[in-house]
Formats: C-alpha cells, sequence, structure tokens
C-alpha cells in the first residue's frame, strides 16, 4: 500500500504507526544487539524492511537498545539515507553531481517539480511519484541522468524527462482502470 | 573464443543488461557454448554500452553503443568470419582507442578485463603474488620500508605519504589495531574508487591485507557508501572466496598472521569521508569530526591505533610490492610518484576514466585522452577536487598534475574528479552549486562552517538572481578567510575553495552577474527570459512539440508564437531546437 503521510493528520499518522508490525525490527535487533557501534546498521535494514523509518519503529529500537529516542532520533536525521516519510511507488533519483549539473540537471528538476507539482524530497498526492536527488549515479558519460527504482536514464533533457514519467503515468492508470473493469 | 561485457555501474546503465540477455538468448536459440565474461569498468564510459570479441590468440575486439540487436550482428559477423564488424569497432588490442593509447594503468591494470567475480581471473593476472611475496620473505618492516621508498602518498585527497602512516600505527601502543579502507567517495562527481571496487575488488583486498600485515591489524573494515551497491556485492563475494582460499581468516597461506575484513555501509554523509567522522560513523554515532591530534595512528576506532586508507592507495600496494618501491618511485615527477586515476567528465568528448604518470599535462589528459570539448565549443576551466577543490582556469591547462603545481592554482589534486566546463558553464553558478553541496553536508559543530557557508551561500544565491550588490565579492572573500581558518576539519577548511579560485580566475563574471543582471553562459535561470522575436519566428511550431511545460501558444494561421512567462521553465528547449536560420528564440545577451 502506498499513502502520504504527509497529508494524513497526526492522530491517523500514529494511528497507521501503531498498526505496524514490529517483529521483524524486534529479530534484527536481537541479532545486533551485541555487536558495538550496530544502531547505524540497525536502522539501514529496519529501513530496508518498511522501506522508510515509521516513529514507532525509532521508538522500539530505542526502547530496544536502552538509549534515548531522541539519540536514534537525532541519528536518524543526519544521515540523508534515512527517510522518515514513505516513499512513492516510483521513486526517481535526479542526479546533481557535478557532472550533471554542469549538464542541466537543474533545469530538468524544475521540469520535473512544475510537471509532478511537487519539490524535491517530496511525495504526490496519490503515492506514485516521489523526488529526490543524489549526487553522482556514477554514470557521468550519460549525464544528465536520472534513476526511477533503480532503472537509469540518459543522457537526458527537460522533454525526456517528462515524457518518462508521463508514460508511466499512463500505464499507470491504465492499470488501474483494467484492475477496476475486473 | 569468448565474449565480455563490461557490467560496471555505467554499463548497466547503459543498457548492458540487455545486451547480455540478448545475446544469451541468441546463443541458446543456436545451441551455442559460448563463454559470456562480466567485467567491470574499462573507463570508456562514453562508448557504453561495452562489448568485447576475444579470439583464441587474445586478440580483443572491442564494440561500442552496443545495444540487443548489434550485439546479435556482432556475433554473427565473427561466427561467420567476417569479423570484426567496422561499424561498431571503438578500438582493438591492434589498433587501441586514442584514449585508452595515452594512459598508464597500474591501478586500473585488471578493471574491464577480468570478471570482478572471479578470484581465479584475478591470481591469473599475478593475483595475490604480492601478498605471497610479503608473507613469505618480508617482514612487516620491510614492507613497510618498501612503501616509504616508493613514496607512495594517499589518493583520498590529502595525500599523506603511506608509508609515514603505516608506520605511526604499527609503532603506536596499543593491543589492537585496524585498518580501514575508506570507500566512501564522496566528492559529487567521482566515480574512481567505485570503479575499482566494482572492476578489481580483490586488488584492493590485497592491498589491505597486506597493509594489516605491515602495520599488525587483525580486523579490517570497509566503509563503503550506501549508494555503490554493486560495488558492496562485488567485495562481499571477493571476501567469501579469500575465506574460501586461506587468503583470510586465521593463518593466512600458512604463516602466523590471522586477520579478517567485514564491510560497512556509509549512510550518506560526505563528511563521514573525513577519517575522524568515519570513526566516529563506524561507532554508530553521528559521523561528526573531531579535534586532531590524536591521530587516528595513536587513537583510532574504540581508541585503538588505526589506518584509514584510500581505495586506490591500497590498490597501488600489490603492484609495488610485486616490482619494488624503486620502480613505483621511477613513475610520475619529482615530488609525486606513480599514477593517478581520474574520472573525466562534463563538457567533454570522451568521458571515462583515465589513468595517468603523475606529471602529466593537464592538456594532455583533456586533449590527448579525452579529445577535447564537444564541438565547436571552447574549453574554459576544470574543475578538479570538487567541494573542496577550484577551477583552473584554461589558460593554465599546462601545469602537469602533481600536488605542488595543483595546490599552486588555489585547486587540490582532490580524490580525482575532473570536471571539464566550457564556455556554457557559468562558473558563478557553479560557486553556488559547490557552497549549496557543502553547506547541506556541514555536520554543523562549527560555527564558521556551519553559519558561514549558509551566508556564503546566500549571497552567491542573490548574486545569481540578479540581486547581488557592490561590495559582495569582497564580502566573499572576507567569510572565505573565516571559515578557512577556524573550522575544525577539511569540509570547513576547503570549503571556500570553489568560491575563491572562481573570483580569481573569472572576476568578470561575478561583476557581470552583480553590475549588469546579466549572466554570460546564460545559465543563471532567473537571469534569462525567453522570448519569441515576432519578426524572426516562421511559425514553424518546433518549438511547441519541445517544450515540457506547454506554455508556448500562438501559431494559428502562421502567426508567430509566443511564450507564457508565468509557466515558462526556462529549460531552454526552445532555444536548442529553434532552426538556425530563423534564430528566432531569444534570451538575454543573444
Ligand atoms: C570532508 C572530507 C571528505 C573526505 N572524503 C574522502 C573520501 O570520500 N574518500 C577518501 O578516501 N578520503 C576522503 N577524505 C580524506 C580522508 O580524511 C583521509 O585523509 C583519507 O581517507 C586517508 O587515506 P589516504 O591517505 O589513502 O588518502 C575526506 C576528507 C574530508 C575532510
Ligand atoms: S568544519 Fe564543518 S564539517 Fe568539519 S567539523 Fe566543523 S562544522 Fe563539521
Ligand atoms: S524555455 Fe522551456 S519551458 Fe520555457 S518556453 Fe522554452 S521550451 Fe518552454
Ligand atoms: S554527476 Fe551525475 S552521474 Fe555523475
Ligand atoms: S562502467 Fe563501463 S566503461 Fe565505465
Amino acid at each position: 500500500m502506498h499513502f502520504c503521510s504527509k497529508n494524513k493528520r497526526p492522530e491517523e499518522k500514529s494511528m497507521l504507526d501503531a498498526q505496524l508490525d514490529l517483529s521483524p525490527v524486534l529479530k534484527i535487533i536481537e541479532e545486533k544487539r551485541h555487536e558495538k557501534g550496530s544502531l547505524i546498521a540497525i536502522l539501514q535494514q529496519a529501513q530496508e524492511i518498511y522501506g522508510y523509518l515509521p516513529l514507532s519503529v525509532l521508538k522500539c529500537i530505542a526502547r530496544e537498545l536502552g538509549i534515548k529516542p531522541a539519540k536514534v532520533y537525532g541519528i536518524a536525521t543526519f544521515y540523508t539515507q534515512f527517510r522518515l516519510q514513505p516513499t512513492g511507488k516510483y521513486q526517481i533519483m535526479l542526479c546533481q553531481g557535478t557532472a550533471c549539473h554542469v549538464n542541466g540537471s537543474e533545469r530538468i528538476e524544475s521540469t520535473i517539480c512544475q510537471e509532478l507539482k511537487i519539490k524535491r524530497g517530496e511525495t504526490t498526492p496519490d503515492g506514485l511519484f516521489s523526488l529526490e536527488s543524489a549526487a553522482c549515479l556514477g554514470c557521468c558519460s550519460l549525464a544528465p541522468v536520472m534513476m526511477i527504482n533503480g532503472q537509469a536514464y540518459g543522457p537526458l533533457s527537460a522533454e525526456k524527462a517528462v515524457a518518462i514519467i508521463r508514460k508511466i503515468k499512463a500505464a499507470e492508470s491504465l492499470s488501474l482502470v483494467g484492475g477496476e473493469a475486473q | 573464443m569468448k565474449v565480455r561485457l563490461g557490467l560496471g555501474s555505467c554499463g548497466i546503465a547503459a543498457g548492458g543488461l540487455q545486451v547480455l540477455e540478448a545475446l544469451q538468448k541468441e546463443m541458446e536459440s543456436r545451441g551455442l557454448k559460448l563463454e559470456i565474461q562480466k567485467s567491470g569498468c574499462i573507463g570508456l564510459c562514453h562508448h557504453e554500452p561495452l562489448l568485447d570479441w576475444i579470439e583464441d590468440d587474445g586478440q580483443v575486439f572491442t564494440y561500442g553503443a552496443v545495444n540487443a540487436g548489434r550485439s546479435v550482428e556482432i556475433l554473427e559477423a565473427h561466427l561467420a568470419g567476417r569479423g570484426p564488424l567496422e561499424a561498431y569497432l571503438v578500438s582493438s588490442s591492434d589498433e587501441p582507442a586514442e584514449f585508452l593509447q595515452q594512459q598508464l594503468r597500474i591501478v586500473l591494470k585488471n578493471c574491464g578485463r577480468i570478471d570482478p567475480e572471479s578470484i581465479d581471473d584475478y591470481r591469473r593476472q599475478d593475483g595475490y603474488s604480492a601478498l605471497q611475496k610479503a608473507l613469505a620473505g618480508m617482514s612487516p618492516e620491510e614492507v613497510i620500508k618498501e612503501i616509504e621508498v616508493s613514496a607512495l602518498r594517499g589518493r583520498g585527497g590529502a595525500g599523506f605519504p603511506t608509508g609515514l602512516k603505516w608506520k605511526a600505527t604499527r609503532e603506536a601502543a596499543g593491543f589492537y589495531r585496524y585498518i580501514i579502507c575508506n570507500a566512501d567517495e564522496g566528492d559529487p562527481g567521482a566515480f574512481m574508487d567505485r570503479s575499482i571496487l566494482e572492476g578489481d575488488p580483490h586488488a584492493v583486498l590485497e592491498g589491505m591485507i597486506i597493509a594489516a600485515y605491515a602495520i599488525g591489524a587483525e580486523q579490517g573494515i570497509i566503509y563503503c557508501r550506501a549508494e555503490y551497491p554493486l560495488a558492496v556485492k562485488r567485495l562481499e563475494i571477493a571476501i567469501a572466496q579469500d575465506r574460501e582460499n586461506g587468503l583470510l581468516g586465521r593463518r593466512i597461506l600458512g604463516s602466523d598472521f590471522s586477520f579478517d575484513i567485514s564491510i560497512q555501509q556509509g549512510a550518506g554523509a560526505f563528511v563521514c569521508g573525513e577519517e575522524t567522522a568515519l570513526i566516529a560513523s563506524l561507532e554508530g554515532e553521528r559521523g561528526m569530526p573531531r579535534l586532531k591530534p590524536p591521530y587516528p595512528s595513536e587513537s583510532g576506532l574504540w581508541g585503538y591505533p588505526s589506518s584509514i586508507n584510500n581505495v586506490e592507495t591500497l590498490a597501488n600496494v600489490p603492484w609495488i610490492i610485486r616490482n619494488g618501491g624503486e620502480a613505483f618511485a621511477a613513475l610520475g615527477s619529482r615530488e609525486s610518484k606513480g599514477t593517478k586515476v581520474f574520472a573525466l567528465a562534463g563538457k567533454i568528448k570522451r568521458g571515462g576514466l583515465v589513468e595517468v604518470p603523475m606529471g602529466t599535462t593537464l592538456r594532455e589528459i583533456i586533449y590527448g585522452i579525452g579529445g577535447g570539448v564537444k564541438a565547436g565549443r571552447r574549453i574554459k576551466a576544470v574543475q578538479m577536487g570538487g567541494p573542496s577543490g577550484g577551477c583552473i582556469p584554461a589558460e593554465l591547462l599546462d601545469i602537469p598534475v602533481d600536488y605542488q603545481s595543483l595546490n599552486n592554482t588555489g585547486a587540490i589534486m582532490g580524490s580525482g574528479g575532473m570536471v571539464v566546463l566550457d564556455e556554457s558553464s557559468c562558473m558563478v553558478d557553479l560557486a553556488r552549486f559547490f557552497l549549496d553541496f557543502t553547506q547541506k553536508e556541514s555536520c554543523g559543530k562549527c560555527v564558521q562552517c556551519r553559519i558561514g557557508t549558509k551566508r556564503m551561500l546566500e549571497i552567491l544565491e542573490r548574486i545569481c538572481r540578479g540581486a547581488g550588490r557592490e561590495g559582495d565579492i569582497e564580502l566573499l572573500e572576507e567569510l572565505s578567510a573565516h571559515i578557512s581558518e577556524n573550522s575544525l576539519c577539511g569540509l570547513g577548511q576547503s570549503a571556500p575553495n570553489p568560491v575563491l579560485t572562481t573570483i580569481r580566475y573569472f572576476r568578470d563574471e561575478y561583476e557581470a552577474h552583480i553590475r549588469e543582471k546579466r549572466c554570460p553562459a546564460k545559465q543563471c535561470q532567473e537571469l534569462l527570459k525567453y522570448t519569441i522575436d515576432p519578426d524572426r519566428c516562421m511559425g514553424c511550431g518546433l518549438c511547441v512539440y519541445a517544450c515540457p511545460a506547454d506554455c508556448i501558444k500562438g501559431g494559428e494561421n502562421n502567426q508567430p508564437y509566443y511564450i507564457e512567462q508565468e509557466n515558462c521553465s526556462k529549460c531552454g528547449a526552445c532555444l536548442d531546437i529553434c532552426p538556425e536560420r530563423f534564430a528566432a528564440v531569444r534570451v538575454p545577451g543573444t
């Protein structure tokens, strides 16, 4: 299920949070409890399971490890890898490395933002797309580059980027219609 | 004969896996049993996806821009004895591409040539013979001596002599020691370390095991950027192979030296490339640097002596042990020995991975190897060292790449990012880009770095917006001095470099923005206004199709088109597509 918790009221969000199954994260903690300095690794694995780090998971980790929730939260917000919000079904990673920047990645970003009506770091209300930036995806000779769910596209132009996104949108609305017809 | 596919990150991004699939299908349908070797990045990234056809006598034909259909064509041609297929050929063992000809490959020797997931492939290239040599016939002190003779300096940016670092770690008091490989590669526009890890992971491991033996470490950790999943996967495979083969674990190769390596993934913080921040991150804390001394060689991970070495530094080690420190010191320039790998990118014709002896001039790299800038453009500058480095203007391209000469320009060697800029790159915008990066990545410990970079960014932003004021340049210079003087770690100390070097060499561009509210390179979006000249517009409508914002209107009955400014995202597509003979799309300055 994809939802954008940002648009939910706080009590609704905590409801969703409360329904979370915490057993997988408890299992990870059990495995790592005795390793020194394993907090980051625990957070990484937890994010892999849930797709992001829900507040209840952070609290659970703090409780189990016997450290203050503030510390866990501090670490989760220090590192950019950690997300406290769920991402869209299609995660757009637009490269903002130097090579992509000098080849016009910022213009592509503003065009994508205009197309999806979101800003960097946000998710569309329908939960379909989220836009994030990356520093060098490692294929600078294809600059400017974006990756959608791990698949790289490049060299991009603003039109190309929009065309790719529109194609996904079209495919999604088709499958939705198809699903309802069944 | 066999086929080899370049399946590094950029090969995969360019469609390498689709080629693999097509080839496998084709062979299956023909009942053909031909080996398909998967390799890493050979560096010809501008020709990706790459396919090598290797004859039994060792002749190699390299094809570029291969897709599913072409790969089958190539296969057919060679099988029918019609090879090589000239149309797609980019390099061959008889006639290597210009890009490869002028390089000297020590670190990249195996990249793109061997299967990184096969220890046997690595062994066939003398792999692990250096480790054998060290364990069988050299004392740890002799290994350190050899590295000192080679005059190898750290390739992670600071250029500290590796031999000295190892010696200090060995001699420091402590009954436990660590060797840590810094694979955090934070420069946003550099991918040398990633390519080495993906293309030849065993070389890094061998270097690390030798280093561990030299300093007396029992435990090694590779701190790898989280954004490099393929590198992590290949390292994991290589480590498992080493354990199976007695190259890691207890009593390595029958000696009484025991050592093992684990991988820890970073979590996306540039500052964690700094060694003390890296240690904090390994300890599960926020990655914040601390004051040195004590240096990690005295008190590192968990307080034990630790040597932190960069990926490329370690990948040089096996070669040095095999060939001797003197052979290495014979390469390069007087002060800087050996070779350096660069990730050549930006407005360059042939981008990719480049390894040259120290002392090669920038011009030789950019023109000789990279083929210069794209057609019809003029090179303006080259950015080296990423957010800690600076811009070297085109007039200075004849300086050699060595630590000292580069420092003299205000830039640095850095870890090897080399981004070429042409006249369409705005230097003020580039300075803003890097400051935006460092400002976000500052760990926040030092006031000057945390707030100073923010203030500098604000000034740069207003200059780019056309709201710059007289005196802004001087203010930037003043803030720069404060920040580099009063910051604890290299991030803050070097954060002003991109600004200072662009002011030094391109002051006129700053002045054009501030005084004339003009961006000479036509990059600063807010200083641009796209309009269509009604007298020149022929109503061809090309721009309407190109415009991603659908904001070009008009055009009925051959009327000229016009741009609805409110919706224009200033992407420039209309300017690019408007036929030259009409040249109807205008931006200030054209
Ligand atoms: C902000 C900052 C970022 C750094 N990032 C890296 C990095 O990504 N990779 C790296 O090897 N060294 C990086 N360094 C340099 C390391 O602190 C350290 O000098 C280096 O890893 C030592 O290895 P070497 O002697 O083999 O170069 C960075 C330094 C600073 C100040
Ligand atoms: S200089 Fe900047 S990044 Fe370095 S310790 Fe100080 S605040 Fe942190
Ligand atoms: S600059 Fe881009 S968005 Fe603006 S009119 Fe031209 S094509 Fe459309
Ligand atoms: S800078 Fe974008 S892929 Fe390297
Ligand atoms: S990854 Fe294939 S040549 Fe660079």
